[in-house]
Order: C-alpha cells, then sequence, then structure tokens
C-alpha cells in the first residue's frame, strides 16, 4: 500500500490511502514550497494518494536576487 | 476539488483566496489579476514602452508571457553574467531566453558582462575583497547598474522585475529584523523615475511563488529550474522557507505581512525624514548615473577596483 514522492533526485516511500498534503507534511516538505504532479499533470494538494502513484514535486523557491 | 467557476477538476489551490481552478480558469485568471494590479498601483499603460528583466527563470519568463499576452509592448533585457558553478547555469538560462523571444516573436536585448567589462562576474568577484565567498554583490550591484542603464538609453518608460510576494515578503522579513528603516521605505510595487532613474515596477507583487510556477508549467513555458548555484545558503531563500512554515500553518500570512505592511508605510513613522538620501543624488563622474555616494557610483568604484587588481596582479606575473 504505497505511494512514491519525488524531488529532485530525492525519493521518499509514502502510505496511500491519505492526501498528498498530509504527507508532505509528514515528510517535512512544505506544502507552500512545491507543486505535486502526476504524469505531468498538476494536482491539488487535497488529492488521496493512490497505490503506486508516482508523485513528481516541483520546488518553486527561487533565490536569485536581482 | 472542484473549479469554482466551471466545476471540471481543479488543478490549483489558492488557500489564502480560498479559490481553486482549472486549467483554463487559471491560465485566464493570472492575466485578469495581474492586469488589475497594474492599473490599481498605476504601473504603466498600454502607451508605453516596457522593458523586462529576464533570467530566464520562471517568474521572468512568465512576466513576459502575461504581459505580451494582455498586449502591451513589451522588450526582454537579459544580463550574461558568465556563471558556470558545474551546471552552466548562464549558458542554460540564456538558452531558455533565446529560445522562448524567438517562439514568441519578441525582441531581446542580450547585455553580456564579461564583453563590455573584460570579465565575467565570478572572476571579478574573486578579487573584490567582500566577494570571494560569494559573488552576489557584485552580481546584484552590476545587474542593478546594467537594467536601468539599458531602459535609460533606450529610452523605456518602465523597467519590469518578475519579482513575486514571496521575493517580496523575504526582503521584508530581512529589512525588518535587522530594523533597516531607509530599505524599508524604498521596498513597493512601484518605484517612481527620478532623474537618471528609470521608473520601476513588480506586477507579480501579490502572486505566491508556486502560482508563477503553476502557470508556467500548465502554459508549457520551458525555464531554467535549477538555480544559480551561488544562491544556495541565501539568507532569501531561508526567510522563504520560515515564511512557508507560518503560511502552512496561518493560511494568507505572507500576503497579509506584505500588504499590511504597504498600508503601514503610508501612516508609519519610516516616512519622516528618510528622503535626505534620495534628494543628495548627483552623477557618477565616470558614466554620469545618478549616485549617493561622492565620485563614482558603486558600479563604477567597484569594476575600478577590479580592474586596478588585475592589472596589479599580471604586473605581477599572477595568472587569475
Ligand atoms: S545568486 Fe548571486 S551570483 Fe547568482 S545570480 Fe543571484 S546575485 Fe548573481
Ligand atoms: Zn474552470
Ligand atoms: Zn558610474
Amino acid at each position: 500500500m504505497t505511494a512514491r514522492i519525488h524531488l529532485r533526485d530525492k525519493e521518499f516511500k509514502v502510505r496511500s490511502g491519505m492526501t498528498i498534503r498530509s504527507a508532505l507534511l509528514k515528510l517535512h516538505i512544505q506544502p507552500e514550497a512545491v507543486l505535486p504532479t502526476r504524469d505531468g499533470e498538476l494536482l491539488t494538494d487535497d488529492e488521496i494518494l493512490q497505490e503506486r502513484d508516482e508523485i513528481r514535486l516541483i520546488a518553486v523557491i527561487s533565490g536569485g536576487a536581482y | 476539488m472542484k473549479c469554482r467557476k466551471c466545476g471540471e477538476k481543479a488543478v490549483i489551490h489558492m488557500r489564502q483566496h480560498k479559490l481553486a481552478l482549472c486549467k483554463n480558469h487559471y491560465l485566464d485568471w493570472i492575466p485578469k489579476q495581474t492586469q488589475r494590479f497594474i492599473h490599481d498601483n498605476k504601473m504603466f499603460s498600454p502607451e508605453d514602452r516596457i522593458l523586462v528583466a529576464v533570467s530566464g527563470g520562471k517568474d521572468s519568463l512568465v512576466l513576459w508571457d502575461v504581459l505580451s499576452r494582455l498586449g502591451y509592448q513589451v522588450d526582454g533585457l537579459y544580463i550574461g553574467l558568465g556563471i558556470d558553478g558545474g551546471n552552466g547555469y548562464s549558458a542554460e538560462s540564456r538558452r531558455f531566453t533565446e529560445s522562448f523571444a524567438a517562439e514568441h516573436k519578441l525582441d531581446l536585448i542580450t547585455y553580456d558582462i564579461e564583453e563590455h567589462e573584460g570579465l565575467d562576474i565570478p572572476t571579478a568577484a574573486s578579487m573584490t575583497r567582500r566577494g570571494r565567498e560569494r559573488p552576489c554583490s557584485i552580481c546584484g550591484l552590476s545587474k542593478r547598474h546594467i537594467m536601468n542603464r539599458v531602459a535609460i538609453e533606450n529610452n523605456y518608460d518602465v523597467l519590469v522585475t518578475g519579482h513575486n510576494l514571496d521575493d517580496e515578503a523575504a526582503v521584508l522579513f530581512g529589512n525588518t529584523l535587522n530594523w533597516l528603516t531607509a530599505y524599508l521605505q524604498r521596498q513597493g510595487p512601484v518605484l517612481p523615475n527620478r532623474s537618471g532613474l528609470v521608473k520601476k515596477a513588480k506586477p507579480f507583487f501579490r502572486f505566491y511563488e508556486r502560482e508563477t510556477a503553476a502557470y508556467a508549467l500548465l502554459r508549457g513555458i520551458e525555464y531554467m529550474y535549477d538555480e544559480c548555484p551561488h544562491a544556495v545558503g541565501a539568507k532569501s531563500i531561508y526567510y522563504k522557507e520560515l515564511l512557508n512554515r507560518l503560511e502552512a500553518d496561518r493560511r494568507g500570512a505572507k500576503l497579509s505581512f506584505y500588504l499590511s505592511f504597504l498600508r503601514a508605510k503610508e501612516t508609519m513613522v519610516f516616512n519622516s525624514g528618510g528622503d535626505d538620501v534620495e534628494l543628495k543624488l548627483h552623477p557618477c563622474t565616470s558614466c554620469g548615473q545618478p549616485t549617493s555616494t561622492p565620485d563614482l557610483c558603486t558600479y563604477c568604484r567597484t569594476w575600478k577596483e577590479v580592474r586596478d587588481r588585475r592589472e596589479t596582479m599580471l604586473e605581477q606575473g599572477i595568472e587569475s
């Protein structure tokens, strides 16, 4: 009963059945700092993780000063 | 979650607005909001010639896209910094910028620092006292100087940058932690023009960072995903993370931190007496740009220091 969450070159295994938001908070990833996608499609973070889901997170924080 | 406008499956939920939208409605919503911010803050009008500073990152490319979709006359300015850092940062971000411009048939001005000054940013930074560890100081001041100069010389009415709410809130947080009142006074979405200084505007100042990223993704805009290698460990990123932790517990915390600052600024203490600094501007004796430092402006002074140091090193036969 697992889904996988990828962020850059890291991979996390989480239990399916919970929302993406709860999974992120469990993993100490700030939901504000990422966008979850599945097969390239953007998802809202209330989406329930399904068995064998592969969720790719896009990091949105950038730091370069202008 | 469903789109508030049409009931289709939503792709983004903006908790601070209690608003979820589908792809199509989101791609409509961003330009409409931008137009409202431009209008409400008197940033510019359709007659104005606009120069957008593009780095190849998401915010600046999205801004260029949105402004041109809204029908503004907007050209891009890309500044070549010559930063490699193992991921070919400058070369890659230039490639994203040029292909965006070509695909959308937009005009791009490219200004390469090494071509004009003889040295790229990392090499120049290694020759200054402050820049040995992090080139951000000379990099930042060079970018600001060049943006203004290119805008003035080419008669643009306004220079726009892709700063988003997270950028602005992080800067505000840093300025507030240290009570840098002179900076607080000048911080805002619009800086009016003064003699020799072009008007500046930040049309995205109310969008969260994830909103510009979502727009890029949904519009299929390819951008430089990797950070400048020198941004690693930057204070601004640390402040953004802190603010995001606050936001996770209190939706809208970032937005209200910044917006209530703007309201407070109109009525509060930072307003007294601080304009003095601005009145003391005079032209730099070398480049003619307005400056508050005597004789040379910071840009000319710093690059002179770099060239002097370079000459000394060459004389001593030290390879840089
Ligand atoms: S992180 Fe520093 S060196 Fe890199 S682009 Fe930004 S200011 Fe320049
Ligand atoms: Zn919709
Ligand atoms: Zn000067």
